[in-house]
């Protein structure tokens, strides 16, 4: 029924197949949407969160999905200033992961303050001290980026090529990608260090505030860093989920066995810095204000020590040194173990500097405040990873974005087949030309 | 102990822990003055705005050992590090929607320029900053009583104690119009909570003038802390302490206790920390 | 926020933060996206033409 729009060559389900998944992970989006408007219509009591969680839930997702998301940034950043040209194979997929994350971040935002009519006022009343409006202004024009990387792509469908303006338009966006990819990775670069800077400034949080270089606390540097080590572990399992879903393979072992090395090496050299930190502010940090390291992880019944081994050791140091090993991260289960580790050690590092800090006690005579969320929070921070998953699913079907994916799965068809059909999926989308 | 008497004000309150009897007149005097909306359901304290909060300590003793101090909590009015304006609010807030008044020393609350981010509420270790979770409401026939010098909030803002400032404004009106502007009588801008508490538990005035009650409790040392440069205004009276004073947030509201356990309870120290350090006042009250 | 509105100061956090991540970025891909779009019609212009002749 629609196979005029699927990248010619290349073989997807059937339609009702596809649209009744379609469907299932759409009423997943229905019931977001229902709990945005709740929230919308009867304002942000429809959440747990309090006055002692202003940051909550929401955040925690925001945080996590620009640090898990950062692949578009670092991907293009390595192909074009780099020139690591392996890296062709997965961009068009690491665009499109950034997207979805910041797409995904920016809509938790508008759902997430109280006024939201007014969010305008972080550009027109901007505070040029605050850390979030940096985070604004970036992540906002990294989307811009991001879309921008997203367009070629989306013209490049079968259909939309034949029209000549579409045609001309995406090829002379490959032409400066270069200046827009740039663009996106300064801004990029600043607002994953800003989102560190959120907490690392709050000086009036111990457990969260770190000293400064210049007018950046380390947890600007931590943060970018950390970004630029798991992004890889979260594209890989992305691509993992939709090659296991597919039944096909999409990105080759070569480039798989890269970005892992590249994940290994940077976890593990952030991993350090992140421990030195730790220890800094434990031994002397936390301790200039009064308070021994222990303080902020007993007396309650969530956050023990068990979780800073959780996100240090567990989730940093074993997926670093699985990825780096030659003979572990070339073994696919190993890998994968690697992986997930790595994508929930940061997701961790996110939940640590925003839900951790609020729960501290500061004042000697307050008390442990925990938090569960209610289901409009969890609902509308569902609501992203479904359109994620919708978009995902479009776009593998309507669009080439799998450059490998004809030589990797239909090898042997090329010859049988009369006209080239290999090429138009095969174009990276975002390389210059 | 001489001082010059700036002509920046610098407004605080010192409160006097040993007279609270925690009767809680000073949180219902603000809610009144300043228009604070009711809740149908006020059980969770956590959700409730209270500008003014009256916590409740003990020495941690059993009987009849036990001793219970009262300390009410109006928002701090940090002058941040080094005392420059910089609050842990203020200087967080991405739409300038709290400001540092620089001649009154007073944190402001813009509440029509708030889009309701809650990064101020997160920065504030005292928890002074509250979040209109719903739409105000009074009882029927109770907002004739609401004051017609305090806007009352919308929902989804952020906000916290003035120091009522609309007194100031008043009083600062009242000073224009008899001719010496920068002479505002310590009368005549006195807070909401000052007046209504029957224990007069609560001191209020100008840090900076030397002729007001609160200067003269306080004795605020102008000079940085030699031991935190962060800290200044430190009090050089013995009794005398602020809540996290070593996070450098430079509060204005001081507290006044003869009992060492209750002015322990002001800060955080390592163990064997407070014996070294208790006696310790600002370090250039001399003279 | 604009130059010389009430807020604006002329300091350079100002200059750098909003030059620098507001008003560079809004230029840069304002002016990339009009050249693309402008081009491209120039040369979808240029295609009908040719395919008349």
């Amino acid at each position: 029924m629609d196979s005029a729009l699927i990248p010619e060559g290349a073989k997807r389900c059937s339609f009702p197949k596809f649209y009744m998944g379609i469907a299932v992970v759409g009423a997943v989006v229905l019931w977001g949407l229902l709990a945005w408007g709740l929230i919308y219509w009867k304002g942000l009591n429809q959440t747990n969160m309090n006055d002692y969680y202003g940051f909550a839930l929401w955040i925690w997702a925001d945080l996590a999905v620009i640090a898990v998301g950062g692949g578009a940034f670092f991907t293009g950043l390595l192909k074009y200033i780099f020139k690591i040209d392996e890296l062709k194979n997965i961009i068009n997929f690491a665009v499109i992961i950034g997207f979805i994350c910041y797409s995904s971040a920016l809509l938790i935002l508008a759902i997430d303050i109280g006024q939201p009519l007014r969010g305008w006022f972080i550009f027109w009343h901007a505070n040029v001290h605050s850390m979030l409006t940096e985070v604004a202004f970036c992540l906002s024009f990294y989307f811009a980026v991001l879309t921008i990387e997203f367009i070629p792509n989306i013209l490049e469908n079968r259909q939309a090529n034949k029209v000549s303006f579409f045609h001309h338009l995406a090829h002379n966006m490959h032409g400066i990608m270069v200046i827009f990819a740039a663009t996106g990775a300064a801004l990029s670069f600043f607002h994953q260090g800003s989102l560190g800077g959120v907490a690392g400034v709050m000086f009036g949080r111990p457990f969260s505030f770190r000293e400064h270089l210049n007018i950046w606390p380390y947890t600007f540097f931590l943060f970018t860093w950390s970004a630029a080590a798991f992004w890889p572990c979260f594209t890989l399992l992305v691509t993992k989920i939709t090659e296991t879903i597919t039944g096909k393979k999409l990105v080759g072992d070569k480039t798989v066995h890269l970005l892992s090395k590249i994940a290994g090496w940077m976890i593990t050299s952030y991993i350090i810095a992140k421990i030195i930190d730790t220890i800094y502010w434990a031994t002397v940090t936390a301790p200039s204000l009064g308070f021994k390291w222990t303080h902020f992880y007993s007396n309650n019944a969530l956050y023990g020590k068990w979780m800073l081994f959780t996100e240090l050791i567990l989730c940093g140091v074993l997926p670093g040194v699985l990825l780096i090993m030659k003979s572990t991260r070339e073994n696919s289960k190993l890998r994968l173990l690697a992986i997930i580790l790595g994508v929930i050690g940061v997701c961790l590092n996110r939940w640590v500097m925003v839900l951790q800090v609020m729960a501290v006690p500061v004042m000697p005579f307050d008390t442990w405040a925990l938090y569960i969320p209610s289901w409009q929070e969890m609902a509308t921070t569902i609501l992203p990873v479904a359109y994620g998953i919708i978009l995902i699913a479009l776009t593998y079907r309507y669009l080439p974005v799998f450059p490998q994916e004809q030589e990797l799965n239909y090898p042997v068809e090329e010859e049988a087949v009369d006209e080239p059909v290999v090429a138009p999926a095969a174009e990276p989308v975002a390389a210059t030309e | 102990m001489k001082q010059e008497h700036n002509k920046a004000h610098k407004f605080g309150m010192v409160i006097d822990l040993d007279k609270c009897t925690g009767c809680g007149s000073c949180m219902v005097s603000c809610m009144s003055e300043n228009n604070v909306p009711f809740k149908d359901d006020e059980s969770d304290k956590k959700k409730s705005i209270t500008w003014m909060r009256v916590y409740k300590l003990t020495n941690g003793k059993s009987f009849p050992d036990t001793e219970i101090v009262y300390m009410p909590r109006p928002c701090q009015h940090c002058g941040g590090k080094g005392d420059h304006g910089h609050s842990p609010c203020v200087s967080v807030c991405p739409a300038t929607a709290t400001d540092y008044g620089y001649d009154t020393g007073i944190v402001s609350q813009i509440y029509t320029r708030c889009f309701g981010c809650r990064y101020c509420m997160g920065a504030c270790p005292y928890h002074a900053r509250y979040f209109n979770w719903w739409d105000p409401k009074w009882p029927e026939g109770m907002e004739k009583y609401l004051s017609p010098d305090v806007s009352p909030r919308m929902r989804g803002i952020v906000e916290k104690c003035s120091f009522c400032y609309h007194r100031y404004q008043a009083a600062r009106d009242q000073a224009y119009a008899e001719g010496d502007k920068d002479n505002i009588p310590e009368e005549n801008y006195q807070t909401a909570c000052t007046t209504a508490c029957p224990a007069g538990a609560i001191v209020f005035g100008d840090l900076n003038n030397p002729e007001h009650k609160v200067h003269q409790i306080v004795k605020p040392d102008p000079h940085p802390d030699p031991r935190n440069k962060h800290v200044v205004g430190k009090s050089r009276n013995p009794k005398v302490f602020r809540l996290l004073e070593r996070l450098g947030t430079n509060t204005k509201v001081y507290y006044l206790s003869d009992r060492e356990w209750v002015r322990k309870q002001g800060d955080n120290y390592l163990e064997g920390e407070w014996d070294k350090i208790k006696n310790h006042h600002g370090d250039t009250s001399h003279g | 926020m604009l130059p010389f509105c009430f807020e604006w100061v002329w300091d350079l956090g100002h200059v750098l933060f909003i030059g620098g991540l507001l008003f560079a970025p809004i230029g840069i891909l304002g002016a990339g996206l009009t050249y693309c779009a402008v081009k491209a019609a120039y040369e979808t212009i240029n295609d009908s033409g040719e395919s008349h002749h």
